[in-house]
């Protein structure tokens, strides 16, 4: 499977008619996001956060795409363009019509974006803020087919007890609001509005991160059920790893509004080529107590570089336990390491890097 | 290898008095605290984590209260009359503590003198989100060497002096220019540090930490847990870490109490609980969560059907019956199973053991 770095062509049209392009629902090329910051009575502006800062990859047809990273590196604000929720400062979110041409979401207006909020949809972090208090589940689960017409009446009310009943609600709760229900449960009604309207791509930002682990689990697995009866692509956006792995193709690892690694999951963590990669993986606790001896957790120096300000070089480099000079002085490309991986770090051919192996050590 | 007893919760009830009903948030709970060791409390949301923390140091929001039971905190003797150690950092001798006064906290008055000593100098407490402990109008510096006169007679200087300490023992670095920041201008790590610091300035016998990491990300918890982990072993206090992470808890803890619901499910050393967990609570919890390097090559995780019932709403008999796969009908739903004591600390609330 590719992940990036293409040919580079800039055309908001896939010509190039490749077998792997057909296969490519979403390409993402070197969006840029960033916020300015402001003082004064003029708001002039004084300096930007780099939120997200020249990132490239693609999502293939029916693939769970991971985003991880620390918070505030940039993955909220990336999904929010693709999703169009953001004007874009730079790059070209590529979106698969339909009839497989391949549309540049960035330039759209709101009326152009129309028909791609029915494709993209969005699963959201906070079960308790996502929903309208003031609906009743049948609304809010109801509303994006009646606003564009797709059902009414009385095919509402069944299509919205399908979906319901399909997400593991009782239909007849529909009437109730959101308030009567538990965090899993609006997490469920969450994803039965997502998929309302037949989405192909879902953008979920942290949809399990709120969630008890007893009821996290379940809504794992639904959403793994889910894209195999509905042929769904996901891009799954969390800083859990152990879920990403579980969920996840490929993954994507973002540091300070740039992409530092890219992979599928399982040679990502088997075998991580970057060393931010790597400390992450070996932060993750281990839930059991007799691998404490065995581990060698890399406890990172200071915090995560402000992306308003962000260091010289190698962003990664004031925390990096292999930094050298040149680390400091040149900015690391992404660049393709084995086939299908790629990592942005000067070193990334010498080092031997710790991953966690299929048995849950690290080694 | 047990040190001495530090805190004996014994049938602990602390209950809220609300317009709809009464929410038995913590209903009927055991559990020890041993010197010097760390006891991790793991559980879902609203099984009662926080407010058994809460319940030990008397501060339980209204309109709840302690209805039952007793807190016996056996006070090392180092504590036992004022006068704190200046040193720092002063290790309190392994062992070397005979315990002499016993005070049972439940029964102290939540405003009264004594509690509110042993708030801070023998017990403190550190919270998920730094900023509910920290005041955003005063400097870093002012609240700790605050915290240090509160309960010592230390004068300004030493004080100053004993913060700076703290500061850099916590990590945090270029301590003494750090002493004139206000809490907003740090980072989420860098306040929970600082929070550490205060809490441990009068060098505490217990630390409470509820939910300490929940809010950080995993490198910065890696941080934290370590320096928890290394003030352990200067400081050699007891932790009490409240947490819903397993992962935490197995890397942490030397005994763990898995609750439920407001009860104890069942406790015992760290090694028992996830290598052979007898609760069917426990045992499905530790199946359903993903595993760094095993979840990869799971088709499906295992869930835990249905979910933590409503505080209104709670399960006659188990609490744990409705979604209990071992759920014994005419049994399970009519007794609140008992505590039954399986040998070398373990304890379990299940009915499949009645007999054993
Ligand atoms: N609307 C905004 N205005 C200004 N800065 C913003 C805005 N939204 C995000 N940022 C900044 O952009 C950076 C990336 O934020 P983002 O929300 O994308 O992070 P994230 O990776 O989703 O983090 P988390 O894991 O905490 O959700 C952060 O520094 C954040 O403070
Ligand atoms: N101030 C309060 N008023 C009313 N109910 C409360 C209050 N604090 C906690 N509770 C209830 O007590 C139960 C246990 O809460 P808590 O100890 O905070 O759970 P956790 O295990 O997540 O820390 C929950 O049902 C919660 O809703
Ligand atoms: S480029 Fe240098 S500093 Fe950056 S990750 Fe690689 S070794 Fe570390
Ligand atoms: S007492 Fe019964 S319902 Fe409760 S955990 Fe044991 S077997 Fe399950
Ligand atoms: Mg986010
Ligand atoms: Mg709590």
């Amino acid at each position: 499977m590719s992940a990036q770095q293409t040919n580079g062509s800039q055309h908001s049209t896939s010509a190039n008619g490749s077998a792997a392009a057909d296969n490519v629902l979403l390409d993402v090329k070197n969006l840029q996001k960033w916020f300015p910051i402001t003082a004064g009575f003029f708001r002039r502006t004084i300096g930007h956060v780099k939120a997200v800062d020249d990132i490239s990859f693609q999502v293939l047809q029916g693939e769970t795409v991971g985003l991880v990273g620390e918070s505030g590196c940039g993955k909220t604000t990336a999904g929010r363009c693709i999703l169009r929720a953001y004007d874009l400062t730079g790059g070209q979110v590529l979106f698969q019509d339909h009839d497989g041409k391949m549309v540049d979401l960035g330039p759209l207006n709101n009326n152009e974006m129309k028909p791609y909020r029915q494709q993209v949809r969005m699963i959201f972090q906070d079960p308790f803020n996502s929903l309208n208090p003031r609906m009743p589940v049948s609304d809010i689960v109801g509303d994006p087919l009646k606003i564009n017409k797709v059902a009414a009446g009385k095919e509402l009310e069944d299509r919205v007890a399908a979906l319901l009943a399909r997400v593991g609600l009782r239909p007849e709760y529909m009437r109730r609001y959101p308030h009567a229900f538990s965090g899993g449960e609006r997490q469920r009604i969450g994803i039965a509005r997502a998929l309302a309207l037949d989405p192909r791509l879902v953008v979920a930002d942290e949809a399990v991160s709120a969630l008890d682990v007893s009821v996290r689990a379940q809504i794992l697995n639904l959403i793994k059920d889910l894209q195999e009866e509905f042929n769904l692509t996901y891009l799954f956006v969390s800083h859990d790893l152990s879920v990403i792995e579980y969920i996840c193709d490929r993954v994507v690892v973002m540091y300070v509004g740039k992409i530092v690694e890219v992979a599928e999951t399982e040679e990502l963590f088997a075998q991580p080529f970057h060393p931010y990669t790597e400390a992450l993986l070996s932060a993750v606790p281990n839930p059991d107590p007799r691998m404490r001896q065995q581990k060698s957790r890399i406890v990172l120096e200071g915090d995560v570089a402000d992306p308003a300000n962000p260091p010289s070089g190698c962003y990664f480099h004031p925390r990096c336990r292999y930094v050298q000079d040149q680390c400091s002085l040149e900015t690391p490309e992404l660049r393709e390491i084995a086939p299908g991986h790629y990592a942005a770090c000067h070193f990334a051919e010498e080092l031997t890097l710790t991953g966690v192996t299929a048995s849950g050590e690290l080694g | 290898m047990d040190t001495p007893v530090l805190i004996e919760i014994k049938n602990l009830k602390t209950h809220f008095f609300l317009d709809e009903g009464t929410v038995q948030a913590v209903n009927g709970v055991d559990f020890t605290i041993h010197q010097h060791k760390t006891l991790c409390v793991v559980g879902e949301s609203g099984c009662g984590k926080s407010v058994t923390a809460r319940s030990i140091l008397q501060i339980v929001d209204q309109p709840g209260r302690i209805v039952e039971g007793e807190i016996l905190y056996h006070r090392p003797d180092r504590l036992s009359g004022v006068g704190l150690s200046e040193d720092l950092p002063s290790p309190n001798g392994a062992g070397g503590s005979s315990s002499t006064e016993i005070i049972d906290l439940a029964a102290l008055d939540p405003r009264g003198r004594e509690i509110r000593e042993i708030r801070g100098q023998d017990i403190s407490m550190i919270f998920q989100e730094p900023m509910t402990s920290l005041s955003p109008i005063h400097t870093v510096g002012n609240q700790i060497t605050e915290a240090i006169k509160l309960h010592t007679d230390m004068l300004d200087d030493e004080a100053d002096e004993h913060a700076i300490e703290l500061l850099r023992r916590v990590g945090i670095p270029r301590p003494a220019e750090r002493l004139e920041t206000y809490p907003f201008e740090l980072s989420g790590g860098m306040r929970q540090r600082v929070m550490i610091a205060m809490a441990l300035s009068c060098n505490p016998a217990l630390l409470i930490a509820d939910e300490p990491t929940t809010a950080v990300d995993v490198t910065t918890q890696a941080q934290i847990l370590e320096l928890l982990e290394e003030l352990q072993d200067d400081f050699g206090m007891a932790i009490m870490l409240i947490t819903h992470d397993l992962g935490v808890v197995a890397e942490m803890a030397d005994d763990v109490v898995v609750m439920y619901l407001g009860q104890v499910a069942e406790r015992g050393d760290v090694e028992s609980i996830f290598h052979d967990p007898k609760h069917p609570y426990t045992q499905a919890l530790l199946k359903s969560i993903p595993r760094l390097g095993v979840s990869r090559t799971m088709q499906r995780l295992d869930s835990i059907r249905g979910m933590v019932p409503d505080p209104y709403n709670r399960p006659t008999g188990c609490m744990f019956g409705p979604r209990c796969d071992h759920f014994m009908p005419g049994r399970c739903d009519a007794i609140n199973p008992p505590a039954i004591q399986l040998g070398d600390g373990r304890e379990v609330h299940c009915l499949l053991y009645e007999d054993e």
